[in-house]
């Protein structure tokens, strides 16, 4: 419901970021986005594509890299998929774990081209 | 072709008038807390008690979202304290350039609590940092038990959960037992109160809550 939105903020970076570049093309972006960001990414992909239709950035292509949810068990320190919302951790039976990833929304890189 | 490497956060730009807020609220001894649920699940009605609830001279501020009306800040004007509507004109949440645009006329110096009722909807306000010191999600009796796993961002991210409504569980076939599995199997360790605004039960245990949490802001960091 707020792609568009989001897709708004990583052009805003794009545009920033090209400043630094004069002469050259940005013709990548790749964002991270985790299991618990609360964003879509085929709607993120659909908003961005309407934002960037008929202007300079037409070109540009957003590259999403979904992030899935991991723990880290507190006590045997194992890292592991969640899944179903469990959060015990499959090697030890502790229950109190700590995410460690999924709540990514980032911008990881830009391809520049000289 | 080079490739630059970036590492920034989408709403960058959010996050760091979040954090200026975050630092002002701090240096002022305020708490901002951000109310969050789907519409319909009794913030409104929440505030509109806990502000009964509060003495004159209580320096609280609310600021209320909607997409649209000035409805829900005059239902809250009733009460005497300082309240404000910020009108989103159809964006689905609030973001910290609104919120900091909102509290230019208010000194922070004069509150002690600042609370935050975001635009009902428990998708999109839980990726905006508003520069609260905590989120709270409303989950009401007449909604569905499995709310925290359809929705896990909101409630991963929220310090606490209400459950509202709770005269009604008689009435409803919702089981509250479930839905507090549900939501600590999204967060576990998440701390859960329930009430029911209507009767007042439980609006003790959620004013203590907010009154804990207000004397934790206020208390000053020790100078080194």
């Amino acid at each position: 419901m707020h792609e568009l939105g989001i897709a708004s903020s990583i052009l805003e970076s794009v545009e920033k970021e090209a400043q630094h570049h004069p002469g050259c093309r940005i013709s990548r972006v790749g964002v991270k986005i985790g299991e618990l960001a609360g964003v879509d990414a085929d709607a993120l992909q659909f908003g961005f594509e309407c934002l960037v239709k008929d202007t300079e950035w037409e070109k540009l292509v957003l590259q999403v890299e979904w992030i899935p949810r991991v723990q880290r068990c507190l006590k045997c320190q194992n890292e592991f998929r969640m899944a179903d919302y469990d959060p015990q951790c499959p090697k030890c039976g502790e229950f109190a774990t700590q995410c460690i990833s999924g709540e990514e929304l980032d911008i990881a890189y830009m391809e520049v081209d000289e | 072709m080079s490739r630059v490497e970036v590492e920034k956060k989408v709403l960058n730009e959010n996050q760091i008038l979040a954090e200026q807020l975050r630092e002002r609220y701090r240096e002022h001894g305020v708490l901002c807390v951000n109310l969050i649920s789907s519409p319909g699940s009794g913030k409104t009605l929440l505030l509109e008690k806990t502000l009964e609830r509060f003495d004159k001279g209580t320096r609280v501020a609310v600021l209320t979202g909607d997409l649209q009306t000035e409805n829900d800040a005059k239902r809250l004007a009733k009460y005497g304290f300082p309240v404000k509507q910020i009108v989103t004109g159809g964006t689905c949440h609030l973001d910290a350039r609104m919120v900091e645009k909102h509290l230019a006329d208010w000194k922070l110096e004069d509150l002690d609590l600042l609370i935050v009722e975001n635009v009902g909807n428990l998708v999109c306000p839980s990726s905006y940092d508003l520069g609260e010191a905590a989120k709270i999600v409303l989950l009401s009796t007449t909604e569905g038990e499995d709310k925290p796993l359809k929705y896990p961002s909101i409630f991963f991210k929220s310090e606490l959960m209400v459950l509202t409504k709770i005269d009604l569980l008689p009435y409803v076939p919702f089981k509250a037992e479930l839905a507090r599995e549900n939501a600590r199997r999204v967060h576990p360790g998440m701390e859960i109160l329930e009430l029911s605004s209507t009767t007042g039960e439980g609006l003790d245990v959620w004013m203590n809550w907010l009154e804990a949490r207000r004397v934790k802001a206020k208390a000053k960091p020790i100078p080194a």
